[in-house]
């Protein structure tokens, strides 16, 4: 007799054990800046040791340059990016109503430069637009990721965390079985972080240059040996989406540096 | 597009030793990297960086293929007199670019 609801109720304490362990409690989340070794968390902290400082000071001569056929620069509609820019880039990804779906910071300043300046667009991971998302991620260094999860968002956040707890690639693994079940322990010798995304675009020792957190996410993916997305597809802006709204309240450090 | 971020004070006292940090933007690619056809790439480095004060040379270094992608070189002098610094890196392909930082001694 005991047999039937026992099994029930093993149910149920796996489908709770699993919940428990598939979030980070708010007090223990953490930024990747605190698995950093002090070397490298002292190049972040200083603005003339941090290379991509370099790529800053080329998106601040890209926002006042004039380009496209419309002969506009950023800084002619938007000002000084030290006040308009402020905040920006905790926000997004954010809800396009012309696409009907959200659009991370790169398509956003890439619907920008092709609907308002009437210029080519820019190649995702080119120089000119990490440098631009930079200088703009650079603005809000300090403020509190604030994504809006509203009702229309709410799909693509619920889409976005399908992708984190799903098993893929040839060694079946979900991004949740490192980030949120094994954070803080080694993956060859790197200690294992939470994949918080407050840094973004940041200088990777490893990259030897400056990247997206979409070339991150596509880096991860090669790891467990799936097929990466490709840039710009739903699927990563998902993802983005939903890392952003778990990191929610946590404090930008971009441009970081990350081993 | 070379860019160079330089970090030494602007006003020191005569004598006292100050520290210069500079930083530039490189690829450093080292000639040994083959890309996905198998071909080698070329070498592409910063060979030499000069810093000068006033005119005269207080700090060269010689750099090599095992350096990192945009070097960052810090160094210190003693503050003589008011002037200029003018940094100079020269590389592979042509590579130059100048900088200058003004200082004022008192």
């Amino acid at each position: 007799m005991a047999p039937r609801w026992g099994l029930g109720a093993v149910m149920v304490l796996i489908v709770a054990a699993a919940a428990v362990a598939g979030e980070i409690p708010r007090a223990e989340r953490r930024s990747g800046y605190e698995f950093m070794s002090r070397d490298t968390r002292a190049m972040q902290d200083d603005d003339t040791a941090n290379p991509a400082m370099l790529w800053v000071l080329e998106g601040e001569a890209l926002w006042k340059a004039k380009a496209g056929a419309a002969g506009r620069a950023c800084a002619d509609c938007h000002g000084d990016a030290r006040t308009t820019m402020k905040g920006v880039a905790a926000r997004h990804p954010a809800f396009d109503p012309a696409r009907g779906r959200p659009i991370n910071l790169e398509q956003r300043i890439m619907a920008c430069r092709v609907d308002r300046q009437e210029a080519p667009p820019l190649a995702y991971e080119s120089r000119e637009l990490l440098a631009l998302a930079a200088f703009v991620a650079l603005q809000s260094r300090g403020l509190p990721i604030d994504v809006t999860v509203e009702a229309r968002m709410q799909p693509f956040v619920d889409a976005g965390g399908a992708t984190f707890h799903r098993r893929q690639g040839q060694l079946n693994l979900s991004c949740s079985q490192c980030h949120d079940d094994h954070w803080g322990r080694k993956l060859a010798g790197n200690v294992v972080p939470q994949a918080h995304p407050t840094g973004y675009p940041l200088y990777r020792l490893e990259w030897q240059g400056l990247g997206s957190l979409q070339r991150r996410l596509r880096g991860c993916l090669t790891g467990i040996r799936a097929a990466p997305y490709e840039y710009g597809v739903p699927e990563l802006v998902d993802l983005e989406l939903y890392l952003m709204s778990r990191a929610a309240g946590m404090k930008m450090d971009a441009p970081a540096v990350r081993p | 597009m070379a860019g160079a971020l330089i970090n030494a004070p602007e006003r020191a006292k005569r004598g006292e030793i100050i520290e210069i940090k500079t930083l530039i933007s490189h690829p450093m690619e080292t000639g040994y990297r083959r890309n996905q056809s198998g071909v080698r790439v070329e070498r592409d480095i910063v060979r030499l960086f000069v810093c000068s004060y006033n005119g005269t040379e207080v700090f060269r270094a010689e750099l090599h293929p095992a350096i990192a992608a945009n070097p960052f070189i810090v160094f210190s002098t003693i503050a003589t007199e008011s002037g200029a610094l003018a940094f100079q890196w020269t590389g592979d392909n042509g590579f130059s670019v100048t900088e200058s930082h003004a200082i004022t001694v008192d």
